[in-house]
Order: C-alpha cells, then structure tokens, then sequence
C-alpha cells in the first residue's frame, strides 16, 4: 500500500500544474461551501438567539385559541390561578427548563395629554422575564431590568418618537377591561425599548400588577406562559414531555393548553429553512465540481499513461492493483482538496472574525456575525469531497486495469 | 520448456479475419538463446505475445513447464507472468516517475512482495552485473539510451523469471551500445541459465544467438540452431 501511495503520489506530481489546478478547483468549492455554512449558520444563529432571547422564549403556553387571535390580544382567553397551577406543577419537575415566565397583554390606548395611540402592553415579572429572556435587558435603552417598577412604562423606541416622550415623562394609558368597563392610569416613562425584527417589535412593558389594577382583576390572569430550555438543541425533547398539556380537557371535553415552540410562532423560522436548502444546493454544486474535475483529469491520467500502463500489466501487475493505482491517485486529489481548502477556509472565517461583518435585518442595524467553523461541518464537506473523489475515479481507473497489455504496449 | 500445439492467431480487422499465425508447432528448451526473426507484418511480435502470455491465441494450446497457459484468465496470467517471466521492450518503457533503482524494485514490491533486504540484495546486484550502481539515484529521463536499457534488462531479470522475452532491444540503440547490451544477455543466460527469446531485425542478434526460428506470414519457414 505504501508503494501504491508512492507511485499515486509521484503520478500526480508530474502533471503538477494539472494536478494544482484541479486541487485548487476542489479546494475554492470547498471554501466557498465552508464559508458560506459558517457565515449563514453565524446569521441563523445570531436571529435565533435574537428571537428566542428577547423575546419569544423557546416555548410559550397559552389557553387554547390564544395564538389564533393574538392580534386582538384577547383577555376573555387568559389563563386563570387554577390553570396556571396546573403548568407550572409540570414546569418545575422538568430538569431540562431553564426558567419560565408569565405575561399578561393587553391593548390600551396610549396619550401624552396631547395626543393618543394604540399600544400593545406585556405585563412582566421585570426579574423573571430577564432571567427566561436574557437579551431583554439589552434591549432596555441602558437601564436595569430593576428599573421597571410598578407604575412605570417601557416605551417601545417607535411609540417614543412618534408621541415625542421622553424618560421621566408622564402618560396615560386607558384600557377596556373584558367586563367593558374603561380605566385610565398615570404612568412614568422609566425608558424606551429597542425594536426587533418579527412580532413584538412593538410592545410596551409595565409591571404585570399595574395590569392587574388597569383591568380592575380581581384574581391572577395570565394571558402567557413563556419558558426558556437549558440546552435549545433539548427543544424537541421538551416538547414532547410537555404535550400531556395538550390533553387536558374542561368540562366540555375541549383541550385547555396550548403549547408552542418559538418555531410555530417566530416568522423567521421560514428563513431559517431556506437557508438549509441553500446550504444543501451550495453542496450540490461542490459535488459536481469535484466529480467533472476528478472524472476529467483521471481520464487523461489513463490516455496519457497507456503505454505504462501496457508496460506495467506485461511485467505482472494484476488488474485489481492497476485499479488501485489510479483510485489512490483521485482519491489524493481530493485529500489535497479538501484539507487545504479546510485550513484556508478557518483562515477566513478568523479573518472575518477580525474584520468583523455586519448588516442590517429589518429594522435592526449593524448586526455583527460571529462566524464559526464547526468541525463536523468541516468533516462533513471532507467526506463528501472524498468519496466523490473516490466516486469520479472509479471509471477512468476501471478502464485502465481492463486495458490489453498488447494493445497498450502499442500505443505511442 | 516452452511447447506450443496448434497455435492459430486470427485478428478481426472489421469483417475480415486476419490470419497473423498458422498451425505453429514450436518447442523452445530452458536456457535457449533464440532469436525470432521476419519480415515486418509476418507475426513475429505476435508470436512473441503468444508465448510471453500477453495475449491468447484464437486456437491451439501453449504449455510453459506443463502449464496450459491458454486456460488461466486475466488476473492469472498477471501472475504468471510475474513469477515466470521478463520483458525487455523496445523502447525501454521504464517508468518515468520512479528512479533506476526504484524501477528495479517495483516488481518486487507490486507483483512478488519480496522481503525488504532480500530485495535490496537482488538490486544491488544487478545494479552490479549491468554497471549501472553508480546510478541508481537518477530517474529515467536522466539517462541515455543504453543506459536506459541496461535499467529495463535489471528490471526484467530481477524477479529471477525462466524465461525473457525482448521484442526489438537494439532498434533504438547504436552499434557499440547495441553490443554490450547482447553481450550483456548473453552473460547473463550463461550465468542463470534464463531462456532469452528475441524478435529481431538486428543482424548483431541474430549472429550472437544460439537457434534462429525465421517466420514468413506466420508460418516458420526455417528453424537453424547455430553453433558457435
């Protein structure tokens, strides 16, 4: 095997600038399917965590029919003390929840004595919800969490300007309780918050107690139960434990929970499975680069090696080794390919690491990625390289062994 | 020994047959100097193909020590030839990418897996016997035509086979080179005692060989042993 590693080797040097020009043609497509994984995978990444983080969490429970009308945010579909037991008892016992959350929304007209909006409010557990959502409080304009105490408001950046208020200000906000009766509050600005791309860009945030007094509840309601995982890749796993939920029936034998993952509820999860398919098509095209370039060069190696071919069978070699010769000479190409275009593709992506990249996603500015390689990935596209190597040599080599010896030794 | 029965070779030119050997009958003796001789075109390389097991006649049987080489296939006849016999070719057909002692060593390695010192020892020692120690660093296209040819004479006898074909070894050599080439085999056949079968044009063969088999369109027309 060492000898047939020689001679393939010493083969592929003689033609070098051939040889070079197919490795390198290997090696760009490889780069090019990296790079472009780790940059997509860094922007897949980075919206998700985006998504989950600061806003929809990984899992969210509401009462049955919530989502379907959840741009009404209806309050006649609030989850009550009883309900709200029942979850949580399942939550707590789940080894695999990181936190979980309660919110009760509503909507409520928003004025500055001047003038009013529509505003959509989250009552939140100020602690609670930066611990189940960790990139909130990077969304506060430089304020702590803590901040928002009862009677305070977070004014989404684009209510802010529209309205021109400011920190410190006071508003009103006037809300329809589910009775139909009408209630005004004062509110403080204790800040605005930044927008995201997806739904809830533009949310408001008051203490989830303020809502209770602005709807005049005299019980606990909450309209959703938003929980974050330890691991994120556990999602699948969590949601299966979590579905007996799912079966529990009320009194008219209807389902009372339902329960979604931030894929279910995030738009953005459709972008995320384009950029699959694209990362699959982009491994398309390396495969059929490899396999013309491979299929192309291997079959001159044998056209133009015919004699020594023909000299080497007279001499005793067997078919099966002339095979193997020229399998190990694609197979090396591809090799070559495949581990130089690896390390030169770890050196971009640390390059783009350093230059740093950014971009603007919806509404949102210099995002900057992250770009990371992952050494399956690199595995993966390795093999892949490989065996189509191996793959494209077949024929040309199976052509050289099936060669006569007499009919070989003829040729010039 | 070699013996051949009824040995036809019909080729298919289109839709013609091409009778290229008819009817021979032809026993050639271990350590038998022999050169086949003819005009161009009346089968002598083909001959040759025949009894070096490179190809199989259309007809007839040929026996090499007892063995009916006509009934093994493509991968037993690879290795047949590889234990039992050489091939010493016109122009050389050294393998470029190895060097002189590597092209030497290659049907050991690929085709008979010899132990490495015992390879070593074989190579250096013919390396001796054919004066070509001195380079066996180098590869083939540093080497002249002589040289060349003295490499492939190593490679040919390396496997210690029974038989050596050699189709045309002067034809693209001088008159001098050409000489110490024959003598070379020469020494060599007298040393083993290996079977060397030519097919030859070059009169400095023919007068230095032991028994000259003339073929005229594939029938031998006359088989004159030669003492010298």
């Amino acid at each position: 095997m060492k000898n047939i590693l020689k001679i393939s080797f010493r083969n592929l040097l003689r033609s070098g600038r051939r040889t070079l020009l197919t490795a390198s043609l290997i090696t760009i497509g490889v780069i090019f399917v990296l790079v472009y994984s780790s940059l997509s995978g860094s922007f897949k990444a980075y919206m998700i965590g985006q998504v989950t983080d600061s806003m929809l969490g990984h899992i969210q429970i509401h009462r049955k029919g919530y989502v379907a009308s959840v741009d009404n945010l209806p309050l006649d579909k609030n989850l009550n003390q009883q309900q709200i037991n029942k979850v949580t008892e399942k939550l707590d016992e789940n080894p695999l929840i990181e936190s979980y959350t309660f919110r009760l929304k509503l909507g409520s007209m928003f004025s500055n004595y001047v003038s009013s909006t529509g505003i959509r409010l989250n009552g939140i557990e100020p602690q609670k919800e930066s611990q189940t959502l960790p990139l909130f409080s990077a969304r506060l304009d430089g304020i702590d969490t803590a901040s928002l105490k009862e009677g305070t408001i977070l004014v989404p950046e684009l209510v802010a300007k529209g309205m021109k208020v400011s920190k410190n200000d006071t508003v009103v906000l006037v809300a329809t309780n589910e009775k139909g009766s009408v209630n005004g509050m004062n509110f403080k600005v204790s800040g605005t918050i930044e927008p995201i791309s997806g739904p809830g860009g533009r949310d408001g945030y008051i203490h989830i107690n303020d809502v209770k007094k602005l709807l005049r509840l005299k019980e606990t309601e909450v309209s959703e139960i938003v929980i974050r995982l330890k691991n994120v890749d556990d999602l699948e796993k969590v949601m299966k434990m979590l579905k007996p939920l799912t079966m529990i029936k009320n009194a008219k034998d209807k389902p009372v929970f339902e329960l979604h993952s931030w894929k279910q509820l995030s738009p953005f999860y459709n972008i995320v499975k384009m950029l699959d398919i694209m990362d699959i098509s982009i491994k398309i095209i390396l495969i059929s680069i490899v396999l013309i370039s491979i299929l192309n060069v291997m079959v001159m190696s044998v056209y133009e090696r015919i004699k020594e071919i023909g000299t080497i069978a007279a001499m005793g070699t067997t078919p099966s080794t002339i095979t193997k010769l020229f399998l190990t000479e694609g197979l090396m190409l591809g090799i070559f390919g495949a581990a130089l275009g690896s390390i030169i593709s770890y050196i971009i992506v640390i390059i783009i690491n350093v230059i740093g990249i950014s971009f603007s996603f919806g509404r949102q500015d210099l995002l900057t990625l992250n770009p990371t390689l992952s050494l399956n990935e690199v595995l993966i596209v390795s093999v892949i390289v490989i065996i189509i190597s191996l793959i494209a040599s077949i024929s040309p080599a199976r052509k050289a062994a099936k060669l006569n010896p007499v009919d070989a030794l003829r040729q010039n | 020994m070699i013996s051949n029965k009824h040995v036809t070779k019909v080729y298919k030119m289109g839709e013609i047959d091409l009778t290229v050997i008819k009817d021979l009958n032809l026993e050639i003796n271990h350590g038998e100097f022999v050169a086949i001789v003819g005009p161009s075109g009346s089968g002598k390389s083909t001959i040759l193909n025949l009894l070096g097991c490179l190809d199989k006649p259309s007809s007839g049987q040929i026996f090499i020590d007892d063995i009916d080489v006509t009934n093994l296939n493509t991968t037993e006849l690879a290795n047949f030839r590889g234990e039992n016999i050489g091939f010493i070719f016109q122009s050389f057909n050294l393998i470029p990418v190895l060097n002189v002692y590597e092209n030497i060593e290659y049907p050991l390695i690929m085709i008979q897996n010899l132990a490495e010192d015992e390879r070593q020892k074989r190579i250096l020692q013919l390396l001796q016997d054919v004066d070509m120690l001195d380079q066996k660093d180098k590869f083939p296209d540093q080497l002249s035509g002589g040289q060349r040819q003295r490499v492939a004479i190593a490679r040919a006898l390396v496997t210690e086979p029974k038989i050596v074909f050699a189709d045309e070894p002067t034809a693209n050599l001088d008159r001098e080179t050409s000489n110490q080439i024959i003598t070379l085999m020469r020494n060599i056949q007298r040393e083993f005692s290996t079977t060397f079968i030519f097919a030859t044009h070059d009169e400095k063969i023919v007068t230095a060989v032991d028994r000259i088999i003339t073929i005229v369109d594939g029938i031998i027309t006359q088989d004159k042993r030669v003492s010298l």
